[in-house]
């Protein structure tokens, strides 16, 4: 622990005065370095735009620049937001999502940001020509059946239509190349791209299962190709709302992912996602040994130093820095298209641990020191650990009066013979009853065995 | 009028033994046409006859009079009459004339309530019932009609004390379900509510063909009960409960159902409004002291919640978080529940705090060791009552002849034992 240096006198007092003096360990990063690179993207400053979208390439830089747009309240980030998108959408051929960006902008940007039509249409025009051309390559193989061909046809169809924006036509196209499969590397092939489609249109059910017949193949995966199977895997459950096996699999991330998975998820998210999840669901002796100790992982916590920093403060139970950090970084999360839907629940349940964690040690504690540690009102803070009692995830007993919180622990002799005595009158009721009810149906039995007769 | 008086000759004459007590059942049995023809005048001649000695003669002649419709001022003689009849009967003689028994203490009970006089009679059928029971397990017709009295007079002590026995031998089930009924009531009137809900629990699940008006209404109070008892109710009938009230008991009580989950929401201001804006319905069933009950027992849930959360609390706090209006009303609550025994507290005056304590049974005295001694006994009777029942089935011949007509289906090997062809 930190404050093993010094004097004991000195260690009761930093246990005690948690969140009392001010937050030393802020992160060195955020002011030294200049260089671009090593900026951390997510802080708890605000977002920037730019270096946020040299993150991603593909389709999901255009549908995270959107998704930014929509939910930031700044119209300054809006507008350059949308600029971005905009100048990548000119790159690509998505005429459709094309269409909707230059409504959004709605001519704030001047009149370079219009609707090109001349451009849709040119795109158009061409995408009908590759189209055409595509299908008579395709019918061609088809009637030579060579594998092969036939396979790397419907994959151009897939990449055409993944392009174009027709996600679910690419999606059916990639799963038909499963029939002209050959080797292993053919099937890993078609699973990454199913799960890129899946991913975009956020169907995760489909992400699970290709990615467990992925990792079904009978030759051993390359690194990279494993790191991205497990983040789309991760991906799939943090959706799912199974934050624990989320983490888990974030965790698994080796450091061969690199940027090689741009399309989907950057290695900032990797950790972000990782490290939330690992907090709110791990417990302290899987927390040190996956995340704290984990090599592989510190090297992504490299390039978000305030997500370690915060699970570092929780783990040495320095709460009012974490759930400061905690704070700081909720905006810029809501802005990410993963994980703004459980930023809310994540942070519940992190805030929960770390009140549970704090009372743990104890046999007593002073609510008024624990409502300063967690920055809040000691009305507030009664409030909360009144719940958490009530769902008995502490055991524990409020003195309102003196605002004291008394652990208690249930006395199991007495609980024990309150039981028997129950079962036992249990017991005597129900058969009695039955023996009632047997003799009913005796009675109606002879009843009607009489009338026959 | 000869043939009367010859009757009564031949009664006088042959009620010593048993042989003649039979015989002269077998006359009596004969001459009852003839007796229920001129019931008006039978009145001078059971003067003529002794109840005690003559029991079973008297009886008859007894149930002739009785058997037209009766007057109010022949009721009131009448009771008299059957008054002294019942408490100088002996059971050997009325047990051979069960029915004509529980026809005459049936018109006693009817006489009683035309008169508007239920105590008198409750005491005369508490014997009435001891003479008729073959044995304490025993229930009767009279039982039923022996609780709407106590019912009607308000005296529940005394109803009470025969619901104490256990019953095991039914003669009629609608007698069970009047019984259980009126008994559960009873046990409401004393609040032993632990009884009244086995009481109407056995109602609800008795097997049942269709659904009959008493389990309707029983288990209309057995919703109420068991939400004042326990705090929540299950709102799945058990699976031995006749497939009959499992589909029809829920749809019959719907207004009941609703007040549960108002109830479980925990909110006084939900509830009241709720009863307030169903009364008439509630009166119209009878229940609405019932459910007024219910109300109340609401706070009391809600304050035992707070018992497992707090150590102390003030009785502001209690007030607020239980939607009470004044700290008075507080301290009143909770000094009620301290005196019922269902919470174990300490009220401190002078900070107008409530500190909460550990329930002090330490589960070491004697008497908890007595207690748990007796329970084991009593289970172990109990216990072996189950397998003797189980022995007198198997050897039941319905039961044989359906089994073994079932085995037939399956393989010779595996059931080799049974004989494979029963003949009943």
């Amino acid at each position: 622990m930190d404050g093993e240096d010094g004097a004991p006198k000195s260690l009761m007092e930093e246990m005690y005065a948690n969140g009392i003096e001010g937050v030393d360990d802020a992160p060195s990063s955020s002011t030294s370095t200049t260089i671009r690179k090593n900026r951390p993207i997510i802080s708890g400053e605000q977002l920037d735009i730019e270096a946020y979208a040299a993150l991603y390439s593909g389709r999901t830089k255009i549908m995270r620049l959107i998704f930014l747009a929509d939910h930031c309240d700044n119209s300054g980030m809006q507008l350059e937001a949308l600029r971005m998108a905009y100048d990548e959408l000119k790159k690509g051929e998505n005429t459709q999502l094309f269409r909707e960006v230059v409504q959004k902008i709605d001519g704030r940007l001047g009149p370079n940001y219009s609707t090109d039509a001349t451009w849709c249409a040119m795109v158009d025009r061409k995408a009908d020509q590759r189209k055409d051309k595509l299908e008579s390559e395709l019918n061609a193989y088809r009637t030579n059946l060579i594998k092969e061909s036939i396979r790397m046809g419907y994959n151009d169809f897939g990449d055409f239509y993944y392009a174009h924006g027709a996600l679910g036509d690419a999606f059916k196209s990639y799963v038909r190349t499963r029939d002209y499969c050959t080797t292993s590397k053919h099937i890993i092939q078609m699973c990454l791209s199913a799960i890129l489609v899946s991913i975009e249109m956020g169907q995760f059910a489909h992400v699970t299962s290709y990615v467990s017949k992925a990792e079904q193949t009978p030759e051993a995966l390359d690194p990279p190709s494993i790191a991205k199977l497990r983040c789309a895997a991760g991906l799939a459950h943090l959706e799912a709302k199974k934050y624990k096996l989320a983490a888990r699999k974030f965790l698994e991330v080796g450091p061969e992912l690199g940027n090689s998975y741009s399309e989907v998820i950057a290695p900032q998210d990797v950790a972000t996602y990782g490290g939330l999840c690992a907090l709110a669901s791990f417990d302290r002796t899987e927390l040190k040994n996956k995340v704290i100790d984990n090599i592989n992982f510190r090297n992504f916590l490299e390039l978000v130093p305030e997500v370690r920093e915060l699970i570092n403060d929780f783990y040495s139970s320095h709460y009012a820095s974490c759930l400061e950090y905690l704070g700081n970084l909720k905006s810029n999360l809501m802005l990410d298209i993963h994980i703004h839907d459980h930023v809310e629940t994540l942070y519940d349940q992190i805030r929960s641990r770390a009140l549970i964690q704090y009372t743990h040690p104890f046999v007593s504690v002073d609510m008024r020191m624990m409502a300063d540690a967690f920055k809040t009102s000691v009305a507030g803070l009664e409030k909360e650990l009144e719940s958490l009692i009530t769902d008995n995830q502490i055991q524990a007993r409020i003195d309102s009066h003196n605002k004291i919180l008394y652990a208690r622990h249930a006395d199991q002799r007495n609980a024990t013979f309150q039981r028997v005595l129950q079962t036992g009158n249990e017991f005597d009721w129900d058969v009695r009853a039955m023996l009632l009810r047997a003799n009913l149906l005796k009675h109606e039995y002879n009843l009607r065995a009489s009338r026959k007769i | 009028m000869n043939s009367m008086e010859g009757l009564v000759t031949q009664i006088q004459g042959l009620s010593s033994t048993a042989s003649d007590v039979l015989m002269l059942q077998n006359l009596l049995k004969q001459a009852n046409d003839s007796l229920h023809a001129e019931s008006t005048r039978l009145l001078p001649f059971l003067d003529q006859l002794d109840p005690s000695k003559h029991s079973l003669g008297y009886l008859y002649f007894l149930e002739a009079c009785t058997a037209g419709p009766i007057t109010k001022e022949q009721a009131s003689s009448y009771v008299l009459i059957i008054a002294r009849f019942l408490s100088s009967c002996v059971s050997e003689q009325i047990r051979l004339a069960s029915h004509k028994f529980i026809s005459v203490c049936k018109r006693f009970k009817d006489q009683l309530v035309l008169l508007g006089e239920p105590l008198r009679g409750f005491a005369l059928m508490l014997t009435a019932i001891r003479k008729f029971q073959s044995s304490t397990e025993h229930l009767t017709a009279l039982h039923p009609e022996f609780l709407l009295l106590c019912l009607l007079a308000k005296s529940y002590k005394t109803g009470h004390s025969v619901l104490e026995e256990d019953i095991f031998e039914v003669d009629q089930p609608k007698d069970l379900f009047l019984y259980c009924y009126y008994g559960g009531m009873i046990c409401i009137g004393q609040k032993h509510f632990q009884k009244a809900l086995e009481l109407l629990h056995n109602v609800v699940t008795a097997p049942m063909f269709a659904v009959n008006a008493i389990a309707v209404e029983a288990y209309k109070k057995y919703i109420l009960v068991s939400l004042i008892l326990h705090g929540q109710f299950s709102t799945s009938l058990p699976k031995y409960s006749s497939s009959a009230a499992q589909r029809n008991l829920r749809s019959l009580c719907q207004l009941y159902f609703d007040m549960e989950n108002s109830y479980s929401n925990g909110k006084i201001g939900d509830l009241e409004t709720y009863v307030q804006s169903n009364k008439e319905r509630f009166e119209h069933d009878n229940n609405l002291g019932l459910v007024k009950q219910v109300v109340s027992s609401l706070y009391k849930q809600n304050i035992q919640r707070l018992t497992q959360t707090y150590l102390t609390l003030s009785l502001q706090d209690i007030a607020n978080t239980v939607q009470l209006s004044s700290v008075r009303e507080a301290e009143m609550h909770v000094l009620q529940m301290i005196q019922d025994v269902e919470i174990y507290a300490t009220i401190n005056q002078k900070d107008g705090m409530v500190r909460f304590l550990e329930d002090p049974e330490q589960y070491k005295t004697i008497e908890m060791i007595e207690r748990i001694d007796s329970s084991i006994q009593r289970l172990m009777i109990l216990s072996k009552k189950i397998t003797l029942t189980d022995e007198l089935m198997s050897c039941d011949p319905s039961y044989l002849s359906k089994g073994c007509r079932e085995r037939q289906k399956f393989d010779f090997d595996d059931y080799d034992s049974v004989p494979q062809r029963f003949n009943v």
